[in-house]
């Protein structure tokens, strides 16, 4: 038990340790200056932007880079689309597996695309390699555009009165090429001499110790699986994801996995305080979402290395905790870290069940991705982060009665309208959506076209736990994590259409907001500090963004949690 | 239109240099891996009998067994139970669990039953068991193969991986079985 809580808080604290020097690397990047990697990547982005003839050094105001940032989305769903609707047919598919129907293949172009990776298919059955190899392309690429959009919002946040806020397509294959390529090498090699696979030959026929005939699936997965940590998209290659013996084969890979998908957004963070020069600032944010993280975190930890009471009345010895769903090599305390890390930034790999996990768990779980501003996804977690500061800087001006000032601009009535938008729109597409799906549960309305047979069919547990499944469906849908309560029957045209719809509206939006709002205020007049000016690097605005986070999500989710996590917590008692 | 070609060759080019370049560079390194990142099997007279790391199916009395699996096993399609902790059918299924447990091992105390031996893992083909595991089962599978009890727990106890720093302790079923055939 010492060495699981022993492996916990030291590989915590190896990514943080880690994430400065990549943070510091990355403000590098993002600044323009010398890599070590210029001279291998620099001819070869020039050969792509010449080709393609895309002009990657004009200047673009925010407006410009969001038509760049929708346009080349655009293209890549529509390549995504159409490779997974015919894969049946196409080649490098060893394993003969099936064409997608179109619903399945809108909402697994579309996860992909938005770096949620919901996956409503199994990767041993579903996938060709061709299409795990173009899922592995918008792997980089979705996390390149969300790196992009954080690296146009530094850039606004510098204190002069400017339209030009850098390049997209620059920031885009800057991201792509120096900071998610190189570091994905390193854990896929990680993975390769751990035992991960990595071949293009199909399934494997053996006969067992016993005399049973099985199959194996493998695949090309070390490649894919770094890419999906790093860029934290968090698709698993083969059906349960990092649960998998050969997607994630040792406690070593569980800690590489577990750093690979911190380190990123941790260094964000770090990367805003060296490209501003304010690094005070960015220990301010650093501080309030570890708080954050560790009021998530510890809780789970606990619930599950206690175990579940209700197995724990049969008498039996749940020394090693609650193991349903769990795997021995990972143990209860790694297990509970990783459920919470990969919902507080928006990975969304599991190496454990998450519909197994205990009510406080759960619960947990779904708070992590309802507030989505904890670290965060690839990029974008500091773009969710952005939006609370400015309410709070808003709210704070108003409540001392002064002009609301962020680095030196003017929040105005425009900027906040915006920000409010944006933090209600993610509550509203959670509860909507799944009080959409559990008035049908609850109706047990039959589906038609939508899915065969009555509404209750999709859930694999009753009661508490069943709301849970459906409201987990959408918050992951929401936050853009991709993990589940897996036991709900998502493969159908129902889940397909409205979880796509949902997953398209909260990707796009909260790029467009803040990218909006902060290029307004990047060309709004510089108000040199004064002594009237709110500081926004003390630890009093860190209390402050808290509350208003806690506010916010407290609000309007604790009656979500009560109906679902919470009440099955209190009948297991 | 001109710029949706432009885009379009510049996403074609990205996909070589992510999709293409980039895997196959990863497959080059993956020659040099164990069994050239074909995944390490095991092998009893040269012929191979399983996956290192992908459990598999043990029924019979004269073996170890691993954990229950939701799949069967099932090492195309793995998959976990999903079974919330309050689900009254799935507290049944354990509760059934422990009973056949204890039937097939009479000499066992309900306390001494580990959780991991009735729950099912999160992938279905979990290679492992506690020590408290296999432990439990040696009085039975040494009274099958006639072997001393001694002899089968001594097998055992040098198949613990015991974590040095961190980790949890295993016992690999397939290797600790393929061991056991070796036991004279």
């Amino acid at each position: 038990m010492n060495t699981e809580l022993f492996g916990v808080i030291s590989i915590f604290i190896i990514s943080i340790v880690l994430a400065i020097p990549v943070g510091k690397y990355i403000a590098r990047v993002f600044l323009g200056d010398k890599t070590f990697l210029d001279p291998i990547f620099n001819p070869i982005e020039k050969f792509i932007f010449k080709i393609s003839g895309i002009n990657s050094t004009e200047e673009m105001n925010w407006k410009q880079h969001l038509k760049a940032l929708l346009s080349v989305n655009m293209v890549w769903f529509f390549l995504c689309f159409f490779v997974l609707l015919f894969q049946g047919s196409l080649f490098l598919n060893p394993d003969n597996n099936p064409s997608m129907t179109p619903d399945l293949a809108f909402n697994t172009a579309i996860s992909f695309l938005v770096n949620c990776n919901l996956q409503h298919y199994s990767g041993e059955s579903g996938l060709s390699y061709l299409s795990q190899m173009v899922l592995m392309f918008l792997q980089f690429v979705s996390a390149g555009v969300g790196m992009a959009a954080a690296a146009m919002i530094f850039t606004a946040m510098k204190e002069r009165t400017t339209d030009k806020l850098g390049n997209f397509y620059n920031y885009f294959i800057k991201s792509c090429t120096r900071i998610l390529l190189p570091l994905s090498a390193i854990v896929a090699v990680a993975l390769l001499f751990s035992g991960t696979p990595m071949i293009f030959e199909g399934k494997d026929a053996i006969t067992t110790l016993q005399g049973d005939q099985i199959e194996v699936s493998r695949g090309p997965a070390a490649a894919f699986i770094a890419i999906k940590h790093i860029g934290t998209n968090g698709g698993g290659f083969f059906g349960v994801n990092s649960a998998h013996p050969l997607e994630n084969p040792t406690y070593f890979t569980n800690a590489v996995e577990l750093c690979a998908q911190l380190i990123i957004p941790f260094a964000m963070v770090f990367a805003l305080g060296f490209f501003l020069k304010k690094r005070k600032f960015a220990c301010i944010i650093f501080g309030v979402m570890t708080v954050g993280f560790l009021l998530l975190v510890i809780p789970t930890v606990i619930s599950e290395i206690n175990g579940n009471p209700a197995i724990e009345k049969m008498g039996i010895a749940q020394t090693t905790g609650a193991m349903e769903g769990k795997e021995v090599r990972f143990g209860p305390a790694i297990s509970g870290f990783w459920s919470i890390a990969t919902t507080v930034i928006s990975t969304g790999s599991v190496n454990s069940m998450h519909d197994s996990s205990m009510p406080v768990s759960g619960a947990m779980q779904l708070l992590a991705m309802m507030v989505n501003a904890f670290y965060g996804g690839c990029g974008v977690g500091i773009l969710n982060f952005y939006i609370f500061i400015i309410l709070a800087v808003f709210i704070s001006g108003l409540m001392v009665g002064r002009t609301p000032e962020f680095l030196g601009k003017k929040i105005e009535a425009r900027e906040v309208k915006i920000a409010a938008i944006i933090a209600i729109l993610h509550p509203l597409l959670i509860l909507a959506g799944t009080a959409l799906a559990s008035y049908f549960a609850a109706h047990d309305t039959a589906m038609g076209w939508w899915f065969s047979g009555n509404a209750t069919g999709w859930l694999n547990n009753p009661g508490h736990h069943g709301f849970s499944e459906m409201l987990y469906e959408f918050t992951s849908s929401a936050a853009n994590n991709g993990s589940g309560f897996e036991g709900l029957g998502d493969n159908n045209p129902f889940w397909n259409i409205t979880t796509g719809i949902v997953l398209l509206l909260s990707r796009f939006i909260p790029i467009i907001g803040p990218l909006a709002i902060a290029g307004l205020l990047a060309n709004k007049k510089y108000i040199p500090e004064s002594a009237g000016t709110l500081k926004t690097d003390t630890t009093i605005f860190g209390v402050m963004i808290f509350a208003v986070i806690a506010i916010i999500a407290a609000l309007s989710f604790f009656p979500a949690l009560a109906l679902g996590p919470l009440a099955e917590y209190f009948t297991l008692q | 239109m001109k710029n949706i070609i432009s885009l379009l060759k510049f996403t074609l080019l990205t996909v070589i240099l992510f999709a293409v370049i980039y895997p196959l560079a990863i497959y080059g390194i993956a020659q040099f891996a164990p069994n050239q990142g074909k995944g390490e099997t095991i092998s009893v007279n040269g012929k191979v009998v399983g996956y290192q790391k992908i459990g598999q199916k043990f029924d019979q009395p004269n073996y170890f067994w691993g954990r229950p699996s939701a799949v069967d096993y099932n090492a195309a399609g793995s998959a976990g139970s999903n079974k919330g902790p309050s689900n009254a059918e799935y507290l049944a299924l354990v509760q059934k669990r422990i009973d056949t447990f204890l039937i097939v091992h009479p000499y066992l105390k309900k306390s001494e039953i580990p959780a991991d031996m009735v729950t099912a893992s999160g992938s279905g083909l979990d290679p492992n068991i506690s020590p408290e595991g296999a432990l439990i089962q040696v009085k039975r599978v040494a009274k099958e193969r006639n072997l001393a009890e001694t002899k089968v727990k001594a097998l055992v106890e040098s198949k613990i991986n015991k974590p040095t720093v961190m980790g949890t302790p295993t016992v690999n079923v397939l290797e600790l079985n393929v061991a056991l055939d070796e036991l004279k």
